[in-house]
């Protein structure tokens, strides 16, 4: 980015479970975004994508959440997201309103501005600078929505290529769901275990000490997993690694058990 | 047959247990997907040809009516019957009568989904007319008094074990667990029923309007033999099986081989056009071809038309984690995996089926195979809509979503929600990166730890960095 162009102006949609569970993922990539030249806002009347809605069949709260969302990033370049599935739901937006509804048009210009995160890097503004460095041999799990919504595939392992020391193990299946599936893994628990019990048996055959992802709720349930087995494997978010925010324990560790200084 | 979908959760449970279920899906995983991965990597123009098909069965649906009397109208020139069913019943009656027209003491049967989902065989057997069926498959379970689990694998619930028990039980041989010997047990079997069958009774694949002409493809033969043997042939098929010319019926041959077991062509490509002609050497004197709707009229024009493109190769299912994980008994009903989750809730009502179309993460591995691009993530959502605008949804479901929707739509009372919520985890994990047990989120914890948050939400975080 040359300091002579105009900053491109970001709307981060933080996502619910980042903003519940591990905020470091929102730091993570307004500390990307930032670095690559951009210019980030958090809209205070965000709040969740809506898909709990959507998926529970309930597509009038749906058709709220997204007019509120909608509003909330007016006038933004690009909408960026630490998630697939979120933004997929963000491009989903205009399948709930008709044709003749003003609403439309507009679901379907945030469609248009609306990327995750490692896609916009790659895909938008082909960031392709020198990032963090982390120790480790890494797998990644490729999320189902942002993979077969969004094309999300080649983008993460691109930036993780540009991350020094760290080496790439693909694992088995990798394309497979995690069994999450948001409200999925509590109304179908037994079924979400076997889902998530094979996914983990594929990080471990993998070898590898650190299990990255691009979506918070998938990761939670595969970090869960682990963690209930008592496997060492770190879980983390691709954005911590790429921009070298690390030092917070992994998903479902904490400072004291690690021995660290809280 | 009955309906177990009801219980969907507790066959699934059940399932989830039965060691020998698990290896024989095992044998799917590893089975049809890399057959299938390894065919489209051979074609360069599959997704070509995806567009083409998908293109194709939306135009036949839009002028259904048209190619399904053209249908009817050649097959009359060809001197054969069409008969127009709406119900399962109805097409059970029709088939009966026919029968009995004959005086058929037994029928051979092709593998025909249709002819499960009519519920033909109980039907046929409580009016003293015996089915017998040919498919190897099909012959194993109906041996067990058993249904099929997979619409182009119907045993693949079973192990070898299983086969070389039953066949030793009923054909009163020395049990053999060789695959070649159990094969040529059951083709002696069968043989001598195919030559004394009355009626031989098939499903199609396809149906082509220009000629009059039913498709079957089978691997193992059995359809040839079941339907020019006997003097009269049943084709009993939905009526959104046809296609308008040969050449069209080629396009999604190619389609259904790669898709479903990743073949190129199935083995057996067999037409019928019609009864035997007196220049012809074999086949059955009279032709009759039974139409079942069975609710498929009524899905035109609604938005679970898109669902009627498909042509049954199972594709979906063989890449599907769910039904990878719980089989296809488990849902309890005819057509499993995710096409099944779409379909049965037409045929047997979301009030008997609304847990098929939740059974799903809506990974999108369906629809990403699909040879006809059916949407069938969106299509099991509909359901869900359909079940919540009729408040069919449990209630802890619809208190759960109205609960936490009244907070999403109101930002700033929302971050109060987080703030509380992130607090009450914090406190709960304490030390600890982890959450053992949390009350009333059993099913999050009784399977996996829940990681605690790692500090206050990133809002708050975020406004205190802001003002200092």
């Amino acid at each position: 980015m040359l300091a002579s162009e105009k900053p491109i102006q970001v709307g981060l949609f933080v996502t619910c479970l980042v903003d519940m569970f591990r905020p470091s993922i929102g730091f993570a990539t307004i500390k990307l975004l930032e670095n690559a030249g951009c210019n980030v806002t958090v809209p205070e009347a965000q709040t969740c994508c809506g898909q709990p809605a959507f998926n529970s069949g309930d597509k009038k709260t749906t058709q709220d959440i997204a007019r509120q969302t909608i509003t909330a990033f007016d006038g933004f370049e690009y909408v960026v997201g630490p998630s697939g599935s979120c933004i997929g739901m963000l491009h989903q937006y205009v399948d709930l309103f008709d044709d003749t509804d003003p609403w439309k048009a507009r679901a379907e210009d945030l469609r248009n501005r609306a990327f995750e995160i490692t896609s916009f890097l790659v895909d938008v503004i082909d960031f392709d600078s020198m990032l963090a460095s982390y120790e480790g041999n890494v797998t990644y799990h490729d999320s189902c929505a942002g993979l077969r919504e969004l094309g999300v595939k080649q983008q993460p392992r691109k930036l993780l290529a540009n991350v020094a020391n760290l080496s790439l193990t693909e694992m088995e299946d990798a394309e497979t769901c995690c069994g999450f599936g948001g409200t999925f893994c509590v109304k179908y628990p037994e079924i979400s275990n076997r889902m998530v019990e094979n996914k983990s048996a594929n990080v471990q055959v993998s070898g590898a000490t650190t299990l990255l992802g691009g979506d918070l709720g998938c990761l939670l349930n595969m970090a869960g997993k682990l963690k209930r087995q008592g496997h060492k494997i770190e879980t983390r978010h691709i954005v911590e690694v790429l921009a070298g925010m690390t030092d917070e324990p992994a998903i479902g560790d904490s400072a004291y058990e690690l021995g660290q200084p809280a | 047959m009955e309906i177990k979908s009801p219980a969907f959760k507790e066959n699934a449970r059940i399932a989830l247990h039965d060691v020998n279920l698990q290896k024989a899906l095992g044998n799917l995983k590893a089975g049809f997907p890399v057959k299938r991965s390894t065919a489209v990597a051979r074609m360069p123009e599959f997704d070509q040809l995806r567009d083409e098909g998908t293109a194709l069965k939306n135009h036949i649906l839009e002028n259904l009516d048209i190619y399904l009397e053209q249908f009817e109208a050649n097959v009359i020139k060809n001197g054969g019957h069409v008969h127009w069913c709406r119900t399962p019943d109805d097409a059970c009656k029709k088939i009966l009568e026919i029968c009995k027209e004959v005086d058929a003491k037994t029928v051979t049967k092709g593998k025909s989904m249709v002819s499960e989902e009519i519920n033909l065989n109980d039907y046929l057997e409580k009016n003293g007319v015996e089915p017998i069926e040919t498919d190897l498959g099909e012959y194993i379970l109906q041996l067990r008094g058993d249904h099929p689990s997979h619409i182009i694998a119907p045993a693949i619930h079973l192990n070898l074990e299983d086969v070389s028990e039953i066949f030793h039980e009923k054909h009163n041989r020395p049990k053999s667990s060789d695959p070649a010997v159990l094969m040529q047990e059951a083709r002696e079997m069968l043989r001598e029923k195919f030559a004394g069958a009355d009626v031989g009774i098939t499903g199609a694949n396809f149906l082509v309007a220009e000629t009059g002409s039913t498709i079957i493809v089978t691997n193992e033969g059995n359809g040839d033999l079941t339907q020019t043997l006997p003097k009269t042939h049943i084709v009993v098929t939905s009526i959104e099986k046809v296609v308008p010319t040969l050449e069209d019926m080629t396009l999604f041959l190619r389609l259904l081989a790669r898709s479903a077991t990743g073949q190129e062509f199935t083995v057996y490509n067999t037409l019928s056009t019609g009864p035997r002609r007196a220049e012809d050497q074999d086949g059955p004197e009279n032709f009759h071809v039974v139409l079942v709707d069975n609710g498929r009229s009524e899905m035109v024009g609604t938005e679970f038309q898109d669902m009627l493109r498909c042509i049954r190769c199972s594709a979906c299912m063989n890449h599907c984690p769910v039904y990878g994980a719980v089989g296809g008994h488990s849902y309890g009903w005819v057509y499993p995996g995710p096409m099944g989750s779409v379909l049965t809730p037409q045929m047997v009502g979301i009030e008997n089926a609304g847990l098929l179309p939740n059974a799903s993460t809506f990974c999108g591995k369906c629809e990403s195979v699909c040879p006809v691009r059916i949407p069938l993530p969106k299509l099991m959502r509909h359901w869900r809509e359909d079940e919540f605008a009729k408040h069919l949804s449990p209630k802890a479901v619809r208190w759960g979503i109205g609960g936490w929707a009244f907070f999403a739509k109101r930002p700033a009372l929302y971050r109060l929600l987080a703030v509380s919520s992130n607090l009450f985890l914090r406190l709960m994990a304490g030390k600890k990166g982890r959450i053992k047990k949390i009350p009333m989120a059993g099913g999050w914890t009784d399977w996996r730890d829940m990681p605690a948050p790692s500090g206050k939400t990133f809002m708050s975080q975020y406004k205190s960095r802001k003002q200092s």
